[in-house]
């Protein structure tokens, strides 16, 4: 008996959502990370963004694992710890056509990772990185990373004694170019930042608060789920339309941020913090030292330039992809090599 | 000046009285780091060059700015030897903090050119000196006082120019090469060369034996350092990404590669078909490198040895997850820092199994400046066809040096972009498994990213996978993985450079080598031939793994010299590890590792010593 299904419903370029997902996950139910996971599946669909386009980086840990459970269509590349971003800088070199997701952890970015990090930073590499950030390390079982705030307390007993790194504040110092903090269980506001970030172009840096279920969901973790419903104080309002979505929003122009992306989308950031300026660096800074005084957790869109030119752009590269740049351009003549001999005789 | 005069012409009585010496001895040059003698020596090696007569020249320096001193040696050489000779039968003495020793030094018989307030006549009676006024010479030919230190070099050319009998018209040809299109420092270069040369004519009698004559031996020649030599075959095999940080003495691969680059790779609009990072570190350097090959980019790095062991675990990262990349290592002194501006072999081993688990990588030897070229663009063909990171192994001899070698041949093969499916390719399959052997060759299909089909994506990974790319940790799925890339491994040895055997006579006796201990064992094989009336037989390794002719040459011999530069016979262990019982115990050690470029009478001594001859 035939019974007409519903076709599923499909995006822009014609894709159901199905072809973005990923593998099954392996990572613990209710890890912060799968919520993560799906927002991008949904930003990725939502967007339309060809999955052949992507390259989905990352470097060890749990985080880490998450590329292999979204986007199975894309080439997908799980390198060693603490190095995504330098495994990242040569692929987007080797074809900067493609739009570059990393994915990464407290202890892979702020730890043994922080080095290449600040690096990936300053370059401001067209890439979206996201720390899925949950103050612990999971795969070794439970020891503090470098994100964890000074008294949390592990499920041990153990107090940690040495302050956080705020991987925002780092990020906008050093020149990340679209820096946010989010809540992996806030589903709304990940996935409108997310949308941001695909249409940005340079390197977006996005903490995610992503609880640990197993070792960091307990009273006295600053990174449990109770502690952000508790403590997560959004600077700003986040909202996304599509440069192929035609919606028009009537705004009170001074309670909005309008930020027109280099795609043609537009990025609005409703003030929920009074005059919060989104592109003043050092304000930007403070505010979120400020935060941590009072022991808020600060999520939105704390810093944006979209006119910064990128590390690319400072490399004056050819618009092909240099992987795939014909012998003919790559290797020199024999007249060159034969005018090489000649002047060194 | 009555008494000098006497002093003299009693020498010259003496030494005129020896058998004159034609092109077949070295100048020491004695200057301070950082006072600019580089174009000075330059300028007199090119121009013993430019009168036929084959040279080479040697820079023994410290890892300073300025300050310490410096040796510059140039040997010429009627037979071609190259090689670097113990004694050098001159010296230019410019350095006073080191003049004394340096004199003292001098073979007997041999010739002392020098500052002539340095008086150092007084030290020996043995060697025939040349007292200079540089200083009142250069300020005689330089006004400006900020100059006089560079020129100064100059006056010492001029000098050894006349006493050598070298043609003034050879070396104002070299000089108008070194600064060409700059006329002004051409001219004050040359004005200093002229004042020195004058003053010798005028002021100095010969009194020593040597001289160089004309020769036609260095016609159509080119003298590069191997550094150079790296970029240029890194150009010619067409890279696109070039990823480094600086370190002594790789620096120079990546600066030239990079300036090629910029002459021949910049599009009519402008735009560059490469990118050169200079990265935060060596470990950055690596993941960029493996990141770009990943991502279908021709890529390379180039380093030393610190930076060597900071690239160990990207290289089994490399090797597991099969990607390739080039790595240069100019091999310099270790262990840790080491001395940085001294030579040395001692990476091989390190390089060959860089990164812990089971990992071995494809390790190029060239030997000359022309295999630097040759391997250079070799070694991106054979890291795309094998997907493996592939290291080419110089040191600071070969890489800091100049060298004379014949004009680098054209490559004559297109480039070898390896094993990559298309979309259409996939259309035709269906779908592909990454690391599945279906060519029987070991060797599996890729896809770059951006490859536009369904099926293309693959999932790159460290960790233990299977041969579709999903993760695994079964036991017989890793071990097929491991299992087929030993067999990949395997499959090299007849990809890579075959070994270049010399000399396969009726000798029992055989040599064994890699790199630049080939020039001292050439001379040494001449040496032992005069000396001891024996032929020695000689085998030079261009790669790891080691070809089978390798094992047939030591089959061959009673007894195989293994002659490197190192301190624990490292090739000779990497070549026990591959040999069958029998022929392990052949396999005896010549080594060498003060820093010093290896020298002939220090393997001919060793052999004899060793052979109880």
């Amino acid at each position: 008996m035939a019974t007409a299904t519903p076709a599923p419903k499909v995006n822009r370029i014609g894709l159901p959502i199905l072809e973005y997902r990923g593998g099954k996950s392996t990572l613990c139910a209710g890890c912060g990370h799968n919520a993560i996971s799906e927002r991008i599946i949904d930003a990725m669909f939502e967007m339309g963004v060809e999955p052949e386009r992507v390259m989905k980086m990352s470097g060890i840990g749990c985080s880490s694992k998450s590329p292999a459970y979204f986007m199975s269509r894309s080439h997908s590349f799980n390198s060693v710890h603490g190095r995504m971003p330098s495994v990242s800088t040569g692929a987007i070199l080797a074809n900067h056509q493609m739009m570059m997701l990393g994915v990464s952890g407290d202890g892979d970015t702020a730890s043994i990772g922080v080095g290449q990090f600040v690096h990936l930073l300053r370059r401001n590499l067209p890439m979206i990185y996201i720390i899925e950030d949950n103050g612990v390390y999971g795969l070794t079982k439970g020891q503090f990373s470098a994100t964890a705030d000074i008294g949390s307390k592990l499920k041990t007993g153990v107090i940690n004694d040495l302050p956080a790194i705020d991987t925002c504040a780092l990020a906008i110092q050093l020149g990340a170019t679209f820096v946010g903090r989010s809540f992996s269980g806030d589903k709304k506001q990940l996935l409108s930042m997310l949308k941001a970030a695909i249409a940005h172009k340079g390197t977006v840096m996005l903490d995610v608060i992503s609880p640990c279920v197993t070792f960091n969901d307990h009273e006295g973790s600053t990174k449990s789920y109770k502690f952000m419903q508790e403590n997560d104080e959004p600077i700003n309002e986040v909202g996304f339309v599509a440069s192929f979505e035609d919606i028009n929003v009537d705004y009170d122009s001074g309670q909005v941020y309008d930020v027109q992306m280099h795609d043609g989308s537009s990025m609005r950031l409703r003030k929920l913090h009074e005059d919060y300026d989104p592109t003043n660096k050092a304000e930007a800074v403070r505010t979120l030292m400020d935060a941590h005084s009072n022991n808020e957790v600060l999520t939105g869109v704390f810093y944006i330039d979209t006119q910064k030119p990128t590390f690319i752009d400072l490399l004056n590269l050819v618009d092909e992809p240099l992987a795939t740049l014909p012998e003919t351009v790559t290797r020199p003549s024999k007249t060159v090599l034969e005018t090489l001999m000649h002047n060194l005789q | 000046m009555a008494t000098g005069d006497l002093a003299l012409g009693q020498e010259q009585g003496a030494l005129s009285a020896q058998k004159r010496v034609v092109n077949d001895f070295s100048i020491n040059v004695a200057t301070v780091n950082g006072s600019g003698s580089q174009s000075a020596n330059s300028v007199l090696l090119k121009s013993i060059f430019g009168m036929g007569v084959p040279v080479s020249g040697k820079n023994l320096f410290p890892s300073n700015i300025a300050g310490l001193p410096t040796w510059y040696t140039i040997r010429a050489s009627k037979d071609g030897y190259v090689a670097r000779k113990r004694d050098a039968e001159i010296l230019v003495a410019l350095n006073p903090e080191t003049a004394k020793q340096d004199f003292l030094n001098l073979p007997p018989g041999g010739v002392a050119i020098y500052e002539e307030n340095l008086n150092l006549k007084q030290f020996r009676g043995d060697v025939a000196c040349y007292p200079v006024p540089f200083d009142k010479l250069t300020a005689s030919v330089c006004p400006e006082a900020k100059l006089r230190k560079l020129v100064k070099n100059m006056i010492y050319v001029g000098v050894v120019a006349q006493l050598l009998a070298i043609d003034l018209s050879v070396v104002e040809h070299g000089l108008k090469k070194q600064f060409a299109k700059k006329q002004k420092v051409f001219d004050l270069n040359f004005g200093a060369v002229k004042a020195g040369h004058d003053y010798a004519q005028e002021k100095l009698v010969k009194h020593d034996p040597y001289v160089i004559q004309r020769m036609d031996k260095t016609a159509g020649q080119i003298i590069i350092d191997g550094n150079a030599a790296c970029a240029m075959g890194a150009v010619f095999a067409g890279v696109t990404v070039v990823a480094w940080y600086p370190i002594t003495p790789s620096t120079s691969v990546v600066e030239a590669t990079t300036d090629l680059l910029k002459k021949l790779r910049v599009t009519p609009e402008g735009k560059a078909t490469f990118a050169v990072v200079q990265a935060e570190d060596e470990l950055a350097a690596i993941g960029m490198v493996l990141g770009a090959g990943w991502a279908g980019a021709r890529s390379m790095t180039a380093t030393s040895g610190p930076g060597i062991s900071l690239m160990a675990e990207f290289s089994g990262l490399g090797y597991f997850a099969e990607l390739p990349g080039v790595i240069f290592d100019v091999q310099r002194s270790g262990p840790s820092t080491g001395m940085p501006t001294r030579t040395s072999q001692a990476d091989l081993l390190s390089t060959a199994f860089l990164s812990h688990g089971d990992t071995k990588h494809i390790v190029l030897l060239p030997g000359s400046v022309k295999e630097c070229f040759e391997f250079g663009y070799a070694a991106f063909d054979l890291a795309e066809r094998f997907q493996t990171p592939v290291f080419v192994l110089t040191d600071l001899d070969l890489g800091m040096n100049n060298w004379m070698s014949e004009p680098f041949q054209y490559p004559d093969k297109p480039l070898d972009r390896g094993k990559v499916l298309t979309a259409e390719d996939l259309n035709r399959l269906g779908g592909f498994a990454r690391y599945r052997d279906v060519d029987g060759d070991a060797i599996g299909w890729r896809t770059l990213p951006g490859t536009m089909h369904p099926k293309a994506a693959y999932f790159t990974r460290g960790s233990g996978h299977n041969d579709s790319a999903g993760y695994t940790e079964k036991p017989d799925e890793y071990q097929a993985i491991m299992d087929r890339l030993a067999r990949k491994f395997e499959n090299a040895r007849k990809a890579v450079p075959a070994p270049v055997i010399y000399r396969n006579g009726s000798s029992k006796i055989g040599f064994i080598a890699y790199g630049t201990s080939d020039f001292a064992i050439r001379e040494s094989l001449d040496q032992i031939k005069k000396e001891q009336r024996l032929d020695v037989d000689y085998l030079r390794i261009r790669a790891y793994p080691f070809a089978s002719e390798i094992h047939d040459f030591v089959s061959a011999h009673d007894r195989v010299y293994v002659v490197e530069q190192d301190r624990d016979g490292q090739l000779a262990s990497l070549l026990k590890l591959d040999l069958a019982a029998d022929q392990v115990t052949k396999i005896r050690s010549i080594l060498h590792y003060n820093g010093l470029p290896l020298d002939a009478r220090t393997i001919t001594d060793g052999f004899v010593a060793k052979e109880g001859l």
